[in-house]
């Protein structure tokens, strides 16, 4: 068990060299700080190239060309915004993985809760119809008709 | 009501004309932030002295101008080439070329092989010019109008049906 716990601890201590996803021969900013502003925004920015990754994870050329960018603004004395702003004024606002909520991008922030609200309120109220109502109760009549027929059953062996 | 019953066929279609509709989309091919807008500042040295450098301000001397980004290093601007000859032949477009991220030498033998369209080329050495361009791929092909203001760009390779059907009808739509 412990040889197991042990493997399992080595695991994760390995992994954390693919944490600092960067390429590694390239400059970072000489202030800790700064270059941790600057990973941040990196984080934000998609790859063009990759889509789907940040230029802070991606290989591509042109991330790493951002990624130099972005570190030479910050060193510059650039805010966040002002970096973004200067990589949504040449590719536009996909480029930010995060899109700004706007007029514009409202639909694609609220769809997921919406459709998910949607889907609770029309699974509730199927649930509620389907629920049987259970057999109605019986009339005098019948309950008269219930008691001979058990009496019939008891005279019979 | 009689709607009720209907209403899971009503998902369904909306559903699949949503899927459909996203079928014929592109995603990887991003839309120019730069369309509409002035093109952006910049000068570039020369590949070599056979031929020009260019800056912002010749695309805004009047007449149509068209800006490749290309590379020897890159296939599909071989696939695309015949297109920009065919350009420089029918219209009276300006050719602009950017040699991006590219040896000078190996943008001038590319040109060498393939033929030279262009009245001046560029060289951005360390594609900077092209983050300017908001480039994220070779090739690209922008169109800028006498004014300066880039109107149209397209990524990817210019295939004959792009020329025939988008490029040569706006170039000649803006006077070219």
């Amino acid at each position: 068990m412990m040889r197991l716990v042990l493997a399992f601890i080595a695991c994760l201590l390995l992994s954390a060299g693919a944490a600092s996803a960067v390429g590694v021969d390239e400059k970072t900013l000489p202030d800790p700080a700064q270059e941790a502003e600057a990973r941040a925004i990196m984080k934000d920015l998609r790859c063009l190239v990759c889509q789907n990754q940040s230029i802070e994870d991606s290989d591509a050329d042109l991330a790493r060309d951002l990624r130099a960018i972005v570190r030479e603004r910050v060193a510059a004395g650039e805010t966040p915004g002002q970096v973004k702003s200067y990589m949504v004024q040449r590719y536009g606002e996909w480029v930010l993985l995060r899109p700004p909520f706007s007029a514009r991008t409202a639909v694609l922030w609220l769809a997921p809760a919406a459709v998910l609200i949607t889907a609770v309120l029309l699974l509730w109220r199927s649930r509620r119809r389907m629920r049987p109502a259970g057999p109605a109760p019986l009339t005098a009549e019948e309950q008269a008709r219930l008691r001979l027929l058990l009496e019939q059953r008891e005279d019979q062996p | 009501m009689k709607l009720k019953p209907l209403l899971p066929l009503m998902v369904f279609v909306g559903l699949a004309a949503a899927l459909a509709i996203g079928l014929t989309l592109k995603p990887q091919e991003v839309p120019s932030a730069l369309v509409g807008k002035p093109v952006p500042e910049f000068a570039l040295p020369p590949i070599d002295n056979q031929t020009v450098g260019f800056t912002a301000a010749d695309l805004a001397a009047g007449g149509v101008s068209v800006v490749n980004v290309f590379a020897s290093w890159c296939a599909p601007c071989r696939v695309e080439h015949p297109q920009l000859m065919a350009i420089a032949r029918d219209t009276d477009a300006k050719l602009y070329a950017i040699a991006y991220k590219d040896k000078p030498e190996a943008s001038r033998q590319f040109l060498d092989r393939l033929g030279n369209p262009f009245d001046a080329i560029g060289a951005d050495l360390n594609g900077r010019v092209g983050i300017e361009w908001g480039v994220y791929g070779v090739p690209e092909t922008f169109i800028v109008n006498g004014e300066g203001q880039v109107v149209h760009r397209h990524v990817g390779a210019v295939m004959e049906h792009d020329l025939n059907e988008t490029l040569l009808p706006l170039i000649r739509r803006l006077g070219g």
